[in-house]
């Protein structure tokens, strides 16, 4: 086994196809994406190269910088929301009653596919006869928010169903670090007369650390280019108000026939993703990892 | 050793995988030279078609189609079509990228105007000029073909044709005692007898944004007259037109007055249409794609379809010809620039609209772009009144959103809801879409 591995004919072999997978899905089109920003092309007749000006539209389009904007109150939102994750997996992890039945009711939103989780929210925040204005009219409500179509609440009203969507993939993911942590560790503090929180707080977490920090990246990543749950319940509207970076891509390529334009926005859009990854990467790094 | 077997298997699996792709490609290329050679020596020509009806979505028309078919078949033995469906949204991507990559079938379905841009600045579509003036052009519905011109030619053979009326609900109607409004203050009045009874009065859904594009394309027609929006789209005119901010200024009027469902800016049109059909609003406008609905779909309840009537949008403060209409041809035919078997093309895409017309409306209740004698049908009494409306139409307005171009026609759309949410005045919306449109 190990002559297998140090012999670099059958390293290159074992990596081959799966770098030739890679570059076919992902490298090429990326780099052709970046190659049709300089276009001027409707997507179907002849490109015309004209250039940076799609890049230099795209750094002066309002539009652009709100949706932007959209999709990093987003991202703070998820990071945020992380920490009422990560505390419902600690409880969920320390052996309380029916807790495997909970942590599956917390899965169910990861089972059902984006359309469906989106045609729900839409049912429920309907305000003539959805779920949630009926629930509010009971307790007196007089004039309900009109959640999708008033578009100071759009945005917040979108963000609900996307958290409570990706909740049960956070949970597992806590859920199972949690469960890595030897029971001796904890068994010692308790002896020591640590109390559950400190034991959380002070144990838990910095055992765990590297796999929050993972969530964080993802967290921020998957919001920043999200997309389904908005293009199906509003398509980002009212008028803008809950366009994201993806959404508007999306709509300029497919909408106006502008896929040289749309392709530029795309490119910005992985450098965004690409840069704030690097920052949070950096932000997190750790000095020294804790052993156990 | 055993790891040795694996990496040989898994090469030999490798191999099998691009020697199976390999060859598919290969027998693709094969199928499109026989084709070719087909076309070229008039023996058997294959027609390509792809339209999106579905059986299941729309299965009248899949059949009307199939049915067609069979007998261009039948008349024509060196000519077979090969049909292809898919359905709205599918279809709309599939052809963009058929058309980017030259494969587009030799003919398919389009929309008019500002849709057709594109593909015919990419001489992508074949000019239809020649078939026409055969005697084809006498047999269509004034403006409708014209909605598929582009610098004096033709590009498409227009299959449907929908104006848009108000639809109301009689039973709700006539439990407060309301009839039909024939002016704009009638209308006010029934909204107002409604809202006080505490009935939803027009039930819309404005997320999908050309529903309210409606509204306000009524309001300009009937105060600045039936060319005062198509000159401001074409630039022989202004959009800050009194008349069309007056227009504007109508529809803030109607919203303020609680004429529309609440939350309609987050509503989509199937919603809305959701809740007319269950008696949860009085009215709806839509275009005459949906009489079926009201008429022969055997899943609407009889008692629904039995109660629903509609109106023609009214005068406006005395002014206005309830004659004219908002609406526009719906799916076309085309014929692609690049077919090789281009004359079948053109003799097929004749043929279809030909059968079409009187088919259609008989078997599938669409009204089509063909004039079709209604009176000798045996047809439900609101379609043959629909038909009548279409013989005395002074006007037909093509929907703003279609007659814009791409981007405008969005800007104009998130422009509606801006307005309808009241975030914008009237004079506003003008300004903003003579800005867009004097940018082209």
């Amino acid at each position: 086994m190990n002559k297998v591995m140090s012999n670099k004919w059958f390293i290159s072999l074992y990596i081959l196809p799966a770098l030739l997978l890679v570059s076919v899905l992902i490298f090429i089109p990326l780099i052709l994406t970046g190659y049709y920003g300089l276009m001027k092309w409707d997507g179907i007749g002849a490109m015309q190269f004209i250039g940076l000006e799609n890049y230099i539209n795209v750094l002066q389009d309002n539009r652009f910088w709100e949706s932007a904007g959209h999709s990093f109150l987003l991202a703070i939102f998820s990071t945020l929301s992380l920490v009422i994750y990560l505390a419902v997996s600690m409880i969920l992890a320390s052996k309380i009653k029916g807790a495997d039945i909970l942590r599956k009711i917390y899965l169910i939103p990861m089972l059902l596919s984006s359309v469906a989780i989106a045609q729900l929210w839409i049912k429920i925040y309907n305000p003539s006869n959805g779920m949630l204005n009926s629930v509010l009219g009971w307790f007196g409500v007089q004039n309900p928010p009109l959640w999708l179509a008033d578009p100071n609440i759009v945005l917040y009203s979108i963000f609900i169903p996307i958290l409570w969507q990706y909740a049960g993939f956070y949970i597992l993911i806590y859920y199972a670090a949690l469960k890595g942590i030897p029971e001796s560790i904890i068994e010692a503090a308790k002896i020591d007369g640590a109390t559950p929180l400190q034991i959380a707080y002070r144990i838990k977490l910095p055992l765990i650390m590297g796999v929050v920090k993972v969530t964080v990246v993802l967290a921020i990543v998957g919001s920043l280019k999200y997309f389904d749950l908005i293009y199906v319940m509003t398509g980002g509207g009212p008028n803008g108000a809950s366009e994201v970076m993806a959404s508007y891509m999306y709509k300029l390529a497919f909408g106006n026939y502008n896929f040289g334009y749309g392709s530029a926005v795309g490119f910005m859009l992985l450098l965004i993703t690409l840069i704030v990854t690097v920052i949070v990467r950096k932000l997190t790094a750790n000095k020294d990892e804790i052993q156990y | 050793m055993f790891k040795k077997k694996t990496v040989t298997s898994l090469f030999a699996l490798m191999a099998g995988v691009l020697v199976a792709t390999g060859c598919s490609g290969a027998s693709d290329s094969n199928g499109d030279g026989e084709q070719a050679a087909g076309g070229g020596s008039a023996e058997t020509a294959t027609v390509d078609f792809m339209h999106l009806w579905p059986q299941g979505s729309s299965a009248e028309h899949h059949r009307i189609v199939s049915e067609i078919i069979e007998d261009f078949e039948a008349e024509n033995e060196n000519v077979s079509v090969n049909m292809q469906v898919l359905s709205n949204e599918q279809y709309k991507d599939q052809i963009t990228i058929l058309s980017a990559s030259n494969e587009l079938p030799d003919v398919g379905m389009t929309w008019a105007a500002g849709y057709l841009d594109p593909f015919v600045e990419g001489n992508k579509f074949a000019p239809l000029d020649d078939m026409l003036d055969d005697g084809l052009r006498d047999e269509f519905v004034a403006g409708t073909l014209e909605a598929y011109e582009k610098d004096g030619s033709s590009y498409g053979l227009p299959l449907e044709l929908n104006t848009v009326y108000v639809y109301y609900n009689k039973a709700i109607f006539n439990e407060y005692g309301l009839e039909a409004p024939t002016t704009y203050d009638e209308l006010e009045q029934v909204i107002a007898t409604l809202n006080e009874n505490n009935v939803n009065p027009i039930a819309l859904g404005n997320r999908d944004r050309w529903t309210g594009s409606m509204w306000y394309m009524y309001f300009a027609d009937r105060i600045g007259g039936s060319d005062v929006l198509t000159e401001a789209i074409n630039r022989s005119g202004s959009f800050e037109n009194p008349a069309l901010v007056e227009a504007a200024a109508k529809v803030q009027e109607m919203v303020e007055s609680d004429s529309f469902t609440s939350g309609f800016n987050g509503l989509a049109d199937e919603e809305a249409k959701s809740m007319f059909m269950n008696d949860q609003a009085a009215m709806y406008m839509i275009a005459t794609w949906d009489l079926p609905n009201y008429t022969t779909n055997e899943n609407v309840p009889q008692e629904f379809r039995d109660n629903v009537g509609y109106f023609k949008f009214p005068t406006v403060d005395g002014n206005g010809d309830t004659n004219s209409f908002v609406g526009g041809p719906g799916v076309g035919l085309f014929v692609a620039e690049n077919s090789d078997v281009k004359e079948e093309a053109k003799q097929f895409a004749a043929y279809f609209v030909e059968q079409w017309g009187e088919r259609a409306v008989q078997q599938a209740g669409v009204i089509p772009a063909t004039i079709v004698d209604g009176e000798s049908l045996d047809l439900p009494d609101m379609y043959v009144e629909v038909l009548q409306d279409l013989n005395d139409a002074t006007n037909l307005t093509l929907y703003a959103d279609v007659q814009m171009t791409a981007s405008v026609a969005q800007t104009h759309l998130d422009l509606i809801q801006s307005l309808f949410g009241l975030q914008i005045t009237p004079e506003e919306f003008a300004e903003e879409h003579e800005k867009a449109l004097s940018g082209e």
